[in-house]
């Protein structure tokens, strides 16, 4: 009776909290985004909106700009001695933290160290890194141990993990548990009060933000917050958020499935356009741990299985919006190329099941995660449980969400306890962009490998050389060794690269071509 | 009267412990492991193992039993898995679009089904009759989310006359309040509508049997005035008895219509900690809906003895 | 028997269901395509002389996909009503003839009853995996409460009987009596009750299917069809249109059933709550 009681009035006090929001009548700009924000921290999780989320509210030492180059974005100036080892930043002037305090030298470097310990460039940074220290309050410097090509380029990492700077005491967390509130200097500032899970994300200008004056382009030059408030809703039912879309009701739709843009261009209120030049990398990814596929020839013969036009048909659509790919670092990528990737491009089922006969498949169930809420996701598991099951594979279809997905492909545990065998995933093509950001081509084994955990010594040291290529006409001979490579291993199986349009009403103005969705120079008419 | 009500608020305090013991036995005899998935991706079984200890996952059942139940006496319904914000403040942010659909719902209900039921009553075997009876049978038949897109598709996307989806808070003004809730009630009352109206036509047709009725008819009172003096109050006991019983119906839809019009109510929040396992947050509501259930029908108790003194004893 | 066979509503009722149950029970024939084959090519197809339902976002058929989530939702229906009744049953003659246990049964029933039906599935099914019997088994323990009432109030009244308590004191056994008078009472009103909760079953698992919380998604009940295709409502109607219209007629079917089979068995329950 006492909690029926207290419910009552838990009751009763709630509708009166929930009755107190502000009106507004500023600027806003309402967007339906791909997911909903369960964590807050960019460093913690990799996930994609956890990292847009980051872009809001944190600011970036560099980041890389339309041509793939590198800009200074919270840096002013930096130099370098003449050996190569020794890196010197200065942070520009004017930065300061949502809370009024300024942004310090201290601040980013104990960032660049936390991130430093999650992120597989930062890690590389690390392990060639002799000291990391602040000099005073606006300068800090690194000494490496050997000279190091991709110094910023993994500072300008462009997705995750991005190294977003946080308040020292932020950073000082540990990499593994959860920074416990959003305190930034970016061009947005995080409304605490009113973010309701599963629901509403609501930021506010930055009014203090002190924007660089190059003009904007990817996550590099100024960043002008034109509305006062942005509201990111999170609407799982795709043709509700369109139709909202159409009615005005909302002024941006992040991700909207292929088949239903047709009717959003029919409007003349609404504009479809691809703002992403690179595009999206589909992903089968194999546990190399079990059997079947922990035997090559069993995962040579997922590649003679899946034909990409094929899965990017059946889940994607409209030809306007893919192209089959087969290679490792994308295509329209500076590390192109086609290198050993004939099983990918034939089809052949006779080879695979022969192929899987010498594997020595024994008709024992593989283990299929099916995360029915990522629809292009789900699609692809329908589709190679088809294929699968024609090559006479027991698939053991099994259907999740993609969350609870993301917790059981950590499983290490056999298929039979609660392991798994092939999840399919997507990875933005900055993600794979060469040898190095591409973690999932990683042969490190259960300590250092993606989910899947690929083992594969020369596959680790074909990467590490190129890491340390520091002649860029060699680069590219380097990356494609690691494509050969890759295409033995087989890390994952790459069923095709695609785009994901946005639509967006057509009063708004500036919204900026980029990878990842920004949300500063964006203006409303 | 203080008599009645006391028993009847001692009689919730067996219901809410078999409700508290069921949910409490459903999370923790069930397959999932909640520290599995607060540990996140990366986690090793010690990182797991060391995060079930701390939620003392690892203590006797009946340890833990004790331990939530004292909680949730002193009103501490314990913190989401996912956002790690308080279970209480994730729901106290929900119950308003969810409080107003249902509200919304049952006054339409009512305002409905009475007057249809007792009219089809009236003239039993008539057109309206049957058209009632036939119609009934349909709304029962067709899930609550194709009629949810009909009326979508018809009167928010063809005819722009009612937004297509959202919730707007009372507090932004009663206009755009009402606009968004119009097309969610109306999904939701077909189907309470038909049940109610049934009752209510079969209850008023049973009190106009009565030996008292037919008496008064043969002393030639008319059938409208029978029905407003002595048939009406009579007839409602029921269909107030069906309304506490259509509450946890009523739940079901609100689940549903909230996916379907995008509200950010309970039922969205049900479905999205179901399908993430957010333990707690689960548990939380399933108590409050269960919490509101009993109310609900102490209410109706109470309104039944309102109605019909005798039941009072 | 005649007075159930000359009902309307009996009528209507059954040569509806006869009619879905057969093109459920030969949908392979009938149909004459696998409802899991996947044709991209063919995806989205609106409905022409290869498919006559159209296809949906995989290019598989829809009419193969209906006929055969009529085997789907039919046997949810019928295996929901089955354990329920069985359940309450049970429970209910239990709870009926030992007195001493009658309360705290009675106690528990309430305490299920308070606890919405829908959410309870839903967090059966979340946690102990979606397979055809969870989900069979999480829509039926929601129904068994009323059941037992039922149940209970039959046995309780029966006890009462003149002739009964005369035969207990010339020493028949209880439970001989109980099998002898309270189930042939209690019959009526369980088939009456049994179509209730078949038709809501199948509503049932078409909501659950619609949340993402029922049958696995391959499965093609008819839940799961509509719920694909909702995102392609305004494009492919169809894939939402057709097994719709199958699972309105069903349950308007089995209900037209159940009431006819209320009016004619039972007339004291018209009227009641179903």
């Amino acid at each position: 009776m006492r909690s029926v009681r207290r419910t009552s009035a838990a009751l009763a006090l709630v509708s009166a909290v929930v009755l107190a929001l502000p009106a507004s009548a500023e600027t806003v700009l309402r967007a339906v985004v791909h997911a909903d924000l369960k964590n807050i921290d960019p460093i913690w999780t990799t996930a994609y909106i956890t990292r847009n989320h980051g872009y809001m509210v944190y600011d970036t030492l560099f980041a890389v700009d339309s041509e793939f180059n590198v800009q200074p974005q919270m840096v002013d100036t930096w130099e370098v001695s003449d050996n190569g080892m020794t890196w010197t930043f200065r942070l520009r002037d004017g930065l300061a933290w949502h809370d009024g305090a300024p942004v310090t030298a201290a601040d980013c470097v104990a960032s660049i160290r936390r991130w430093g310990a999650r992120d597989g460039m930062g890690q590389k940074l690390m392990d060639v890194t002799a000291a990391l220290e602040a000099l005073d309050e606006a300068t800090f410097r690194l000494t490496l141990t050997q000279p190091y090509g991709l110094v910023l380029g993994s500072l300008s990492k462009a997705s995750s993990n991005v190294l977003f700077i946080m308040p020292e005491r932020h950073a000082l967390t540990d990499p593994f548990e959860q920074v416990p509130e959003v305190i930034g200097s970016g061009p947005f500032v995080f409304v605490a009060d009113e973010w309701v899970p599963g629901a509403r994300v609501v930021y506010v200008r930055n009014e203090a933000y002190v924007p660089r004056a190059e003009p904007p382009s990817w996550g590099a030059g100024g960043k002008v917050a034109k509305v006062d408030r942005v509201e990111w809703l999170y609407v799982p039912d795709t043709a509700t958020a369109m139709n909202a879309l159409l009615a005005g009701e909302i002024d941006y739709f992040e991700l909207p499935p292929h088949d239903l843009l047709p009717i959003m261009e029919a409007s003349p209120d609404v504009t479809v356009k691809r703002l992403d030049p690179v595009g999206v990398q589909g992903h089968l990814r194999l546990n190399h741990l079990y059997p079947p596929f922990d035997h090559p020839k069993a995962r040579e013969a997922m590649l003679w299985l899946v034909e990409q036009p094929r899965f990017l048909r059946a889940v994607v659509g409209n030809e306007e919006h893919w192209r089959p790919c087969p290679a490792y670092f994308g295509c329209g990528s500076p590390y192109e190329t086609d290198a050993g990737a004939e099983p990918l491009m034939g089809f052949d089922l006779e080879r695979a099941r022969a192929l899987l006969a010498e594997a020595g498949y024994d008709g024992r169930p593989v283990v299929l995660m099916q995360p029915t809420d990522v629809a292009i996701l789900s699609g692809a598991a329908l589709m190679l449980a088809g294929v699968l099951r024609d090559a006479g594979v027991n698939v053991e279809l099994q259907a999740m969400d993609w969350s609870t997905l993301t917790s059981r492909r950590a499983l290490d545990a056999s298929p039979e306890e609660n392991g798994w065998n092939i999840f399919p995933t997507w990875f933005i093509g900055m993600d794979v962009v060469h040898p190095l950001a591409s973690v999932v081509t990683s042969g490190g084994c259960r300590e250092r490998a993606w989910f899947g955990w690929p083992c594969d010594p020369v596959m680790e040291e074909l990467r590490e050389a190129f890491a340390f290529e520091n002649d860029p006409g060699q680069r590219f001979a380097r990356a494609e060794a690691v494509q050969q490579q890759a295409f033995a291993l087989v890390p994952y199986v790459n069923f095709g690269e695609w785009f994901n349009p946005v639509a967006f009403r057509s009063n708004l103005e500036g919204i900026l071509e980029s990878p990842i969705p920004l949300f500063w120079n964006i203006a409303k008419r | 009267m203080t008599g009645f009500l006391l028993q009847r608020l001692l009689a919730t305090i067996p219901v809410m412990a078999v409700v508290a013991v069921v949910v409490f036995l459903l999370l923790h005899l069930g397959p999932g492991d909640p520290a599995a998935v607060i540990a996140g991706d990366y986690a090793t079984p010690e990182d797991i193992e060391r995060i079930r200890d701390r939620l003392g996952l690892n203590d006797p059942l009946h340890v833990q039993f004790l331990t939530w139940i004292g909680q949730i006496l002193r009103g501490d319904l314990g913190i989401s898995i996912f956002s790690n914000l308080p279970v209480a403040h994730l729901i106290a942010q929900r119950v308003e679009p969810t409080l107003a659909l249902s509200i919304g719902t049952l006054f339409v209900t009512v305002v409905v089904a009475v007057p249809l039921g007792v009219a089809a009553a009236w003239r039993a075997g008539g057109w309206l009759d049957r058209c009632l009876m036939g119609g009934a049978a349909l709304a029962f038949a067709v899930p609550v989310f194709v009629i949810g897109y009909i009326l979508i598709y018809v009167f928010a996307i063809k005819l722009s006359l009612l937004p297509v989806q959202g919730y707007s808070p009372i507090a932004d003004g009663a206009g755009p309040f009402l606009r968004h809730l119009v097309l969610p009630v109306v999904a939701l009352s077909f189907v309470f509508i038909a049940l109610i109206a049934r009752v209510t036509r079969a209850s008023v047709l049973e009190v106009l049997g009565e030996d008292y009725i037919r008496t008064a008819r043969a002393k030639g009172v008319t059938t409208f005035r029978l029905l407003r003096r002595h048939a009406l109050r009579p007839a409602l006991v029921p269909v107030v008895t069906v309304i506490g019983i259509a509450f946890a119906l009523l739940v079901g839809g609100v689940v549903v219509t909230e996916s379907v019009f995008n509200i950010p109510g309970l039922g969205r929040l049900t479905v999205d900690s179901v399908l993430r396992r957010d333990y707690p947050v689960i548990q939380g509501l399933i108590l409050v809906f269960s919490a509101a259930y009993v109310i609900t029908n102490l209410i109706v108790d109470l309104l039944y003895s309102v109605l019909d003194p005798r039941i009072r004893g | 028997m005649n007075a159930i066979r000359r009902n309307r509503s009996v009528q209507i009722g059954m040569a509806l269901l006869v009619l879905v149950a057969a093109t459920a029970v030969l949908a392979p024939p009938l149909a004459g395509m696998d409802p899991l084959r996947m044709t991209p090519e063919d995806r989205l197809s609106s409905p022409v002389a290869a498919h006559p339902f159209g296809t949906d976002m995989f290019g598989r058929d829809i009419l193969a996909r209906t006929l055969h989530g009529g085997r789907v939702s039919l046997s949810v229906g019928l295996a929901v009503a089955a354990v329920a009744l069985a359940a309450g049953l049970g429970i209910g003659l239990v709870a009926g003839y030992v007195r001493a246990v009658d309360r705290i049964v009675m106690r528990v029933m309430d305490g299920i009853m308070a606890i919405p039906g829908i959410l309870l599935a839903i967090a059966l099914i979340a946690l102990s995996g979606a397979t055809l019997g969870t989900v069979v088994v999480a829509i039926a323990v929601p129904e068994v409460p009323r059941v037992v009432r039922l149940v209970r109030s039959v046995v309780l009244a029966v006890r009462e009987e003149p002739y009964v308590e005369a035969a207990v004191a010339a020493g028949a056994r209880l439970p001989r009596l109980l099998v002898r008078h309270v189930l042939p009472n209690t019959l009526a009103p369980l088939i009456v009750q049994g179509s209730y909760v078949c038709a809501s079953a199948m509503i049932v698992e078409s909501i659950l299917g619609f949340l993402g919380a029922g049958m696995p998604p391959e499965v093609p009940s008819w839940g799961n069809v509509m719920a694909e295709g909702r995102t392609f409502f305004q494009i492919a109607p169809w894939i939402l249109f057709f097994p719709g219209a199958f699972l309105a007629v069903t349950v308007l079917s089995v209900n037209l059933l159940g009431d006819g089979l209320r009016d004619t068995l039972d007339p004291r329950l018209r009227g009641r709550f179903q």
